[in-house]
């Protein structure tokens, strides 16, 4: 099988992702960069690729500014202590200053959002607004795609490595990858990058392991590129030993805010307790976090897991009684507050609707089960990984600053979204609004540092043999065996992935291991996972759809093994009730109120683990 | 097998300029044309977004839930309607339920990008505002923090 042909597309800024934060930065570098040929690079189709593709029934990050609802310094306070003190506060407030413009400009274009009779929005919590979001991502691409053009919009594109410069590695060039549904190479030459790639799904083993490993409660499609891309090229990342395990309705992985926040649900265990009241002692053990209002995300999880070890599941939320708390028995109420809960699922999450229905469960009349999940790396939502990036010129101070706001350590690549580590709670509308603060950085970077940015052959080269190689192993070895499947030469990326989310789960504090790892566990673990990655030499694919696959779970298992060796270095628990570290079961600010960052050298195969300081800056 | 064409309704999306609609727009590259029918190659990968059921133009795609937990016999099967969607959820136990609610205020197409923008490209370029929030950041200036480092 001979190489396909290469096309070649230079440009000034390349957009790598066109979920939110792509779509933000598209929109937002057309406004500022004149000239400037501006190109963004998708897997999917941006009308429904990206952890919102399906829709969204809440925009999770708003100030309310006009309404004088919140400030960004309190935005500040709430995000660090959620995150158990530990988040960049730069980062953090820049997207809260600028995120309420976002959400304006989306109603704008056409997003409903509730409102209350003076025709204020209608609130489910104090950052949380709640929408008719089914189409909240086709109605973001549009001005996107606009913006740019549609002849600058390539997708069902797999983006698989970035390229370095020929005379500076540490300077970015471009990026490569194939066309899935084209018998093509993609190679663009970039003098700037943005990453607005996803987090990573499918990483830890999944509670449902045959179909329902498509109902991950992050986007499917969130396959770790953010990751996967930065860290081969030796870009600094922190916080990758953050993972985010979320409570949500069993097996669909319904959301769970607007029960908590709108319809005032509780959850109890099987003897009838919340766990809210009867684990508040344990709050106590984490100060100052545990005693601050709202109980960080990770100690409420920590409080429901500790009646659940303790054998007092299944845990259930109260729909029943909230609802008919809500209506007092007015039929018409009734109807409001149940087209209301059903929404909430069939606008993002329609599975779970199909669960009750299947299930018989009606919401008014029966309590529904929640559990925790597997963890998810990623870092829009509440966690918190991903490259170690510049602070914005007027906020961040010297230690977080060089240059160009959301620039990582590698010249001309920028970062937003899940791509950005220690700024979390972003979700949709902030990611949104970082894409747009990076792209516009990255212009001014691209008006100061005007010389082209030069391809490196040999790396393209290589990379295109590379890439290419699992078609040519299953040609070349598919008749060693009578089973496609079954093969001494290779591996299939649905077997590597499986491989890669066993180990995550019994060496890296899974489900099935309580959340709980330690030193020795965590080492062996990393030795399983550097055969795996020898063994990535060795994928194979049937066709360009495996092909996509199999560079899939190479980015997973850059995830992977960049979480292990962070969850190594911390010799802490900081984030009880997303895992425990069981030889450090204490959260230790002493010594550990700092960011772990790590930097892979591709050159000598080592990763160097150190960390960096937290600056508190809002008083 | 999460999605599934019925291939009595399935016309293969004839006269479309993108080809079949569900090939189209699958977020994760999971469907495609198997003889003359949409056929879902992956279903253990497909998240049941619904994006190809909800623009499939014959109403051929479905969704049996996941075998891992959701029993047979439910349905929850959209229709799209001006600027929304109509549900219909259809339980176990053959209870209908129908919903609708709005998805867009504004016709697909209607988005101007920079309508009225009043900030400089150029003169703005080295500030922290972002386009248009001269118009759409609901205060009159962005905020910034007296830093305590």
């Amino acid at each position: 099988m001979s190489l396909p042909n290469t096309e070649t597309i230079e440009c000034d800024l390349l957009i790598i992702g066109g979920g939110m934060s792509g779509c933000g930065a598209a929109f937002e570098s057309k406004y500022w960069s004149g000239d400037m040929k501006v190109v963004m690079v998708e897997k999917a189709v941006i009308e429904r690729s990206g952890a919102t593709g399906e829709g969204l029934s809440a925009i999770n990050c708003y100030m309310g500014q006009r309404y004088g609802w919140n400030t960004p310094e309190e935005f500040v306070k709430y995000v660090v202590n959620d995150m158990m003190g530990l988040a960049r506060e730069d980062l953090v407030y820049d997207v809260g200053r600028h995120v309420d413009s976002s959400v304006h400009l989306l109603e704008e274009w056409g997003l409903p959002i509730w409102k209350k009779d003076n025709g204020d929005y209608e609130r489910i919590g104090r950052w949380q607004i709640p929408i008719h979001g089914e189409s909240i991502k086709p109605i973001t691409a549009e001005p996107a795609r606009k913006a740019i053009g549609q002849e600058n919009i390539y997708e069902r594109v797999n983006i698989t490595h970035l390229l370095t410069d020929a005379n500076d590695p540490q300077r970015i060039a471009g990026a490569i990858g194939f066309g899935v549904r084209e018998n093509k190479f993609y190679v663009f030459k970039a003098k700037a990058v943005l990453i607005t790639c996803g987090g990573a799904s499918n990483v830890f083993r999944p509670r449902s392991i045959n179909e329902g490993m498509g109902r991950t409660w992050y986007s499917v499609f969130a396959t770790g590129a953010a990751y996967g891309l930065m860290i081969p090229i030796g870009t600094e990342m922190t916080q990758m030993e953050h993972r985010f395990v979320p409570t949500r309705f069993k097996d669909g992985y319904g959301p769970v805010g607007m029960w908590f926040q709108y319809f005032g649900a509780k959850i109890t265990n099987s003897k009838g307790e919340d766990y809210t009241v009867t684990r508040e002692a344990e709050l106590h053990k984490y100060k100052p976090y545990g005693l601050v209002v709202p109980t960080p995300t990770p100690l409420r999880n920590h409080q429901m897991f500790l009646d659940i070890k303790d054998g007092l599941g299944p845990m259930y939320m109260g729909t029943d009684k909230a609802m008919q708390k809500i209506a007092g028995g007015d039929p018409k109420k009734m109807r409001k507050v149940k087209e209301e809960a059903w929404e909430d699922f069939l606008d993002m999450t329609i599975s779970q609707a199909l669960t009750w229905a299947s299930q018989d469960i009606r919401p008014e009349l029966t309590p529904s089960e929640v559990v925790l999940a597997e963890p998810y790396i990623m870092g829009s939502h509440s966690g918190e990984s991903g490259a170690w990036v510049s602070g914005p010129e007027d906020l961040a101070p010297p230690d977080y600053f060089w240059g160009y706001n959301k620039m990582t350590t590698i010249k001309g690549l920028f970062a937003a979204g899940d791509g950005v580590g220690a700024a979390p709670h972003k979700f949709s509308s902030g990611s949104f609004t970082e894409g747009r603060l990076a792209a516009k950085a990255a212009v001014n970077f691209l008006n100061d540092n005007p010389e082209d940015s030069i391809l490196n052959d040999g790396q393209v080269a290589s990379l295109r043999d590379k890439i290419w190689a699992p078609l040519e192993r299953f040609e070349k070895h598919k008749g060693a065996s009578t089973a496609e499947e079954i093969n001494p030469h290779y591996l299939t990326p649905y077997q590597a992935l499986v491989r890669l989310q066993k180990i995550m789960d019994e060496y890296a504090g899974g489900t099935s291991a309580w959340y709980t790892t330690n030193k020795p566990t965590l080492e062996r673990g990393i030795q399983l996972i550097e055969l795996l990655r020898e063994d990535l030499n060795k994928l194979a694919a049937r066709d360009r759809h495996e092909l996509m696959r199999c560079w899939e779970v190479v980015h997973r298992t850059w995830v992977g093994e960049s979480h292990m060796r962070h969850l190594l270095h911390r010799e802490e628990t900081r984030w009880p009730g997303y895992y425990y570290r069981s030889d450090f079961p204490d959260l230790d600010d002493s010594k550990w109120r700092v960011f772990v960052n790590s930097r892979f050298d591709s050159e000598t195969n080592e990763w160097e683990l150190f960390t960096k300081p937290y600056i508190n800056l809002i008083k | 097998m999460p999605t599934f064409v019925d291939p009595n309704a399935c016309n293969t999306c004839e006269g479309e300029d993108k080809g079949p609609l569900c090939v189209y727009i699958c977020p994760n590259d999971l469907m495609k044309l198997e003889g003359d029918k949409g056929f879902n190659q992956e279903p253990n990968l497909c998240s049941e977004c619904y994006a190809c059921v909800k623009l499939c133009p014959t109403e051929a795609i479905h969704v049996r839930g996941y075998a891992d937990f959701i029993p047979l016999g439910a349905e929850v099967q959209p229709r799209r309607v001006e600027l929304g969607l109509t549900w219909t959820v259809r339980f176990r136990d053959g209870e209908v339920l129908e919903f609708t609610y709005p998805s867009r205020t504004k016709p697909v197409g209607s988005s101007i990008p920079y309508d009225g923008f009043t900030e400089d490209p150029i003169a703005d370029l080295r500030g922290q505002t972002l386009a248009g929030e001269s118009i759409w950041l609901g205060v009159d200036n962005l905020p910034t923090f007296v830093s305590n480092a």
